[in-house]
């Protein structure tokens, strides 16, 4: 069943080319400067050629929001999408640690947590993707049946994943120890 | 303030382990922009005045590795990595992809210049302002895998600790050298993400010879401010959107060129070069697609993913990973090896990787022995045993483990083509330089000239002062886009693969964009391309310690590409003597040397390089 027009980006993470283009794009969006550690999606490249875009998730119960001891995590009802006020963020990091997937990171240089929020409904990141045609980030809508906190693994994990698929476990095995 | 650079430098002294940071005037970096012109500059200065006597692998030599100012901004991100050249005895710009650049600029430097060489096997670790020299005890010697595992592993955990309460880390970005650069082989490439190298110049034999096994960065700070930001994304999205269109080369890469350059243009090295025509089928690209893991692999802001990520999964070469051989690797660790096998050839590319060699003049020394081999020159015994034979891919990966750990008679080849036949013709008592295809001590790129039909001209190479490198080619045709461009993209720095299409104002205005500094197209090919080439020339003509380079003599195309092609449709064509004495003599005219070669010292002082005149004038160069 459709979740009220709501959307979740949906990964392929064998598509992704690591042109890194969706860390350009989301930082341009929101801090205005190219600026990779600062972008809400991150390329994550444990073993070269395994490149892991990592984000926010929007896990259906939203552990970080609950977690969150200075309530500056609420979630977007439009969007779906958790929004930080970064006024009541006291950059505990406990958000994290909650995290199944290890998401949130520190602003690298203000004292903030940093969250995708969906660029309101119109990611930047899937656009920069699909514009290149790489396919590896992807609208697709917001069902209820889903359990979307189950694709949320951390990023050691999906370089497990996604490197046993295209290099085979034994090279996997080689390539991270 | 300055926009588009970072305005620092790093220096590094592994001697002492002084670090400490320098800068440079706005004048220096509006006339030599950044990479491969600014290293002219830095290194003209510094070691120009006894620039034939230094010894390349000598602790004086100094290691650069310098960003641009568009890098991270213009699609496609390269840096560019220089010193004393062991190849060439001159300078040569080296760009190589990845993040590393844009880590660096992020961490707040524009570039590391790198002087004396560390007790021990070192890596420099930079984290933003934390820069330390570290132990790399237990990764020298290793291969590629191995070290890159060993660095991710153990910077993640130190970035971890300088930033506690971050959350995940990232990888930082590493540049690397294997056993080939380790053991000092003039062979050798500076690596990045397993397939990535700068190959041309042999600066992975100069971090070796500093103990210098990698350098790791990691950048937390937002690129530079840029001049004009609007303007600046305007041209980025018009620059990608003019690479999106080309659905062929982005499907492909230059990974269809092992076919093409061979049946359509007669212009790839074939068993040594003593053809460049052939119609191997098993080499069509469609053939590497089933060892293709992933179709779109590429750098920071690359609209383009020339890049095809290849493994073996079964087989004796399971194991295999690298990106789908391109064009180069396609034809010097293939068809110059008699290698028609896919399989094979993206396995002893990926070999060539785990050893650190420079694939075009690693499988150039290769290539050379198995026609020695051929010729009964080079016997197996004197090959320890090796059966050198064409598409024998087993015995050329053992020489290639020979070459890259300088054992038995890869000790020799380790010098490279032209060395090791100066070495090998002496012990011989023959001339084997008639084997040897080479600009001044580097082994040309796979572009031949004799069939006409490939991009290279009569004297692409003989006039070039990066001399065998096929991506800085000189030019009578078309000056503008010529060696003076080549210049333009490796100091600004672009990727040519993602400059197709891009003319050179639209990249000075890109420039402009990010610097605010305008640069006009007659500025550009009079004036600033023409001071970065007379700096480049005077150091090829000072050359040194070992060899020196006569124009007369030394800028001329190899023995053999004045052979008549042997077969093909092009059977029987080459350059013609006639014409190429007059494509030089313009050229010379060009860039302002006169007819022996030699920049006229009214240019010189013209563009500012008295220096450089007084230097010629006193070793005896200019007369």
């Amino acid at each position: 069943m459709d979740s009220g027009g709501k959307i979740w980006i949906e990964r392929s993470y064998e598509n992704c080319s690591g042109c890194r283009r969706c860390e350009i794009v989301c930082s341009l969006h929101h801090e205005g400067r190219i600026w990779p550690e600062a972008s809400r999606v991150r390329i994550f490249m444990f073993i070269p050629g395994v490149e892991i875009p990592h984000f926010c998730f929007q896990c259906e119960d939203y552990p970080c929001v609950s977690a969150c001891p200075s309530k500056a995590l609420s979630v977007n009802s439009r969007t779906g999408a958790v929004n930080v006020d970064v006024s009541k963020c006291s950059a505990c990091g406990l958000c994290i640690s909650v995290c199944p997937g290890s998401v949130p990171h520190m602003h690298p240089e203000k004292n903030h947590i940093v969250i995708c929020d969906l660029c309101d409904g119109n990611p930047k990141c899937v656009e920069a993707c699909q514009e290149g045609k790489w396919n590896a980030l992807k609208i697709v809508s917001r069902v209820e049946d889903v359990s979307y906190k189950s694709f949320a693994c951390s990023p050691q994990i999906l370089t497990i994943e996604v490197a046993k698929k295209l290099l085979g476990e034994e090279t996997t095995k080689e390539a991270l120890g | 303030m300055i926009r588009g650079y970072a305005g620092k430098f790093l220096e590094i002294d592994l001697s002492s382990g002084n670090i400490k940071e320098t800068s440079f005037p706005d004048e220096v970096l509006r006339d030599y922009i950044g990479g491969r012109g600014l290293a002219a500059k830095i290194l003209w200065d510094r070691l120009g005045e006894k620039w034939e006597s230094v010894d390349p692998f000598a602790e004086e030599n100094i290691l650069l590795v310098l960003t641009g100012p568009l890098t991270g901004f213009i699609p496609g991100t390269k840096v560019c990595v220089s010193g004393k050249s062991p190849q060439s005895n001159g300078m040569v710009g080296s760009t190589i992809a990845g993040e590393f650049g844009v880590d660096l600029k992020c961490a707040g430097y524009d570039g590391l210049i790198i002087t004396g060489r560390a007790e021990r096997p070192s890596y420099i670790f930079i984290c933003d302002n934390q820069i330390d020299i570290k132990d790399a005890t237990p990764i020298w010697g290793r291969k590629a895998r191995e070290t890159v595992k060993f660095l991710v592993k153990k910077s993640v955990e130190e970035i971890k600790t300088l930033r506690s309460n971050y959350g995940e880390v990232k990888d930082p970005s590493i540049l690397y050298i294997g056993p080939a650069g380790e053991n000092k082989t003039r062979v050798a490439a500076v690596v990045a993400k397993y397939a990535h190298g700068a190959g041309y110049g042999g600066y992975g034999g100069v971090m070796g010879s500093k103990n210098l096994e990698a350098i790791v960065v990691k950048g937390f700070g937002p690129l530079p401010e840029v001049y004009d930001r609007d303007e600046m994304l305007r041209l980025f999205n018009e620059f990608s959107r003019r690479n999106f269109e080309m659905e062929d080369f982005r499907r492909w890469g230059t990974g269809k060129g092992g076919y093409h350059f061979g049946v359509e243009t007669s212009s790839e090295p074939i068993r040594n070069w003593q053809e460049e025509w052939h119609n191997m089928e098993s080499f069509k690209g469609e053939e590497f697609d089933k060892y293709w893991v992933k179709k779109y692999w590429g750098d920071f802001g690359c609209p383009v993913s020339c890049l095809k990520l290849a493994t073996i999964r079964a087989g004796r070469f399971k194991g295999a990973v690298c990106d789908n051989p391109d064009y180069e690797f396609e034809a010097y660790l293939g068809a110059n090896l008699g290698i028609f096998k896919p399989e094979e050839n993206i396995y002893i590319s990926y070999i060539n990787n785990e050893l650190g060699l420079c694939g075009i003049q690693g499988g150039a020394v290769l290539g050379f022995a198995a026609e020695l081999y051929q010729r009964g020159i080079l016997t197996e015994e004197e090959l320890d045993g090796l059966e050198l034979k064409w598409g024998n891919t087993d015995a050329f990966i053992a020489l290639a483990e020979k070459v890259a750990y300088r054992q038995g008679i890869g000790d020799t080849l380790a010098e490279g083509v032209y060395r090791a036949a100066l070495k090998l013709s002496e012990i011989k008592g023959v001339n084997l330089l008639q084997y040897v295809v080479h600009e001044k001590g580097i082994a040309i790129g796979a572009h031949g000239i004799r069939s006409g039909k490939d991009f290279a001209e009569s004297i692409s190479y003989a006039c070039s002062v990066q001399a065998g490198d096929h991506t800085s080619l000189a030019s009578v045709e078309e000056y503008g886009s010529g060696e003076a461009f080549a210049v333009l993209s490796d100091s600004a720095i672009c990727c040519i693969f993602t400059t197709f299409g891009i003319e050179d104002v639209e990249i000075l205005r890109f420039h402009k964009a990010v610097t605010g500094w305008s640069i006009t197209k007659e500025e550009w090919y009079g004036e600033k391309a023409l001071r970065i080439l007379q700096i480049q020339r005077a150091m090829l003509l000072l050359g040194g310690p070992d060899i020196y380079w006569k124009p007369k003599v030394d800028d001329d195309n190899p023995p053999r590409f004045w052979e008549p092609l042997p077969s093909g449709p092009y059977e029987g064509k080459t350059v013609d003597r006639n014409r190429f004495e007059k494509d030089r003599q313009e050229y010379y005219r060009l860039v302002c040397w006169d007819e022996n070669g030699i920049p006229k010292p009214e240019a010189l002082r013209k563009l500012g390089l008295e220096s450089v005149e007084v230097k010629l004038r006193k070793t005896g160069i200019i007369k």
